[in-house]
């Protein structure tokens, strides 16, 4: 069961992900975002990472497409006019992208089988242990992130800010 | 029963090659950064799907900490669109081409 879901999650992901990179309007293309990082948080839960789902939804699907649809409505004007995207070189990206998986696929099949899948989790504890493990062992990058995230903030503000026009 | 792990990995080289596809083709800045979500998520599942079939909880821990900086990386390349915007009244990247306006 838990293989058929899969199977539907992962087409789902992977065809919002083609509509983001081929749709012609950049507000579809946002929201074919949502729907790829929301099927993703699906999997996640199939892998028993059901904090990473629920912070998936939070940051991602609930704060980066906001903002995106913020950026898109501040850099375009919206008076009815459709905003379209275009594309330019498709076939030499189209190469690329294609050498680019072949290669992956290639190196995935070729060591196929070298991991044994190691028993679930307890997905009771799972949280938990994240959390000590926060805590503890990566106390320090969990420090260095928040002053980045401070950081960020402050130069976003900066950035943004409008200027006088003098 | 979860599926095999090297389905995992397919479907995120598939997710990645589609966002290399979309980097490398749209010429709008804030079509590029969208590409660039999808490559940072295809990397993710990958992280937790190792994270779940090593039984290693440090796989999920770097999966936090790339989802943060995916977001302080989105944080920041909107503002400068929004800069770019402002200062050009155009947000196609390959007319960025000055540092000084």
């Amino acid at each position: 069961m838990n293989v058929a879901l899969f199977v539907v999650v992962a087409a789902v992901l992977l065809a919002a992900s083609i509509s983001v990179v081929a749709g012609r309007e950049l507000v579809r293309s946002v929201l074919w975002l949502a729907v790829a990082l929301a099927s993703t948080a699906v999997l996640f839960v199939l892998l028993h990472a059901e904090f990473i789902a629920a912070v998936q939804i939070l940051l991602y699907t609930g704060g980066i497409i906001t903002l995106m649809l913020f950026g898109v409505m501040l850099t375009a004007r919206i008076t009815g006019v459709r905003i379209a995207v275009g594309s330019a070189g498709r076939v030499r990206g189209g190469l690329v992208a294609v050498g680019v998986f072949a290669t992956l696929a290639w190196g995935i099949l070729a060591s196929q089988g070298t991991i044994v899948a190691h028993e679930p989790l307890d997905p009771e504890s799972t949280t938990r242990l994240l959390g000590a493990a926060f805590l503890t062992d990566y106390l320090l990058p969990m420090e260095v992130l928040s002053l980045l995230l401070l950081a960020v903030m402050v130069g976003a503000i900066v950035l943004a800010r409008r200027r006088d026009p003098s | 029963m979860t599926p095999p792990l090297t389905w995992f990995l397919l479907l995120s080289a598939a997710l990645f090659s589609v966002g290399t596809y979309g980097l490398l083709t749209r010429r709008n800045a804030i079509a590029i950064l969208l590409s660039i979500e999808i490559m940072a998520n295809a990397v993710n599942i990958n992280l937790v799907a190792f994270s779940r079939c090593l039984g290693d909880l440090a796989g999920q821990v770097f999966t936090l900490f790339a989802i943060s900086l995916t977001v302080a990386e989105v944080v920041i390349g909107l503002a400068i669109v929004v800069l770019l915007y402002r200062d050009r009244d155009d947000v196609r990247a390959d007319l960025a081409d000055r540092m000084r306006g």
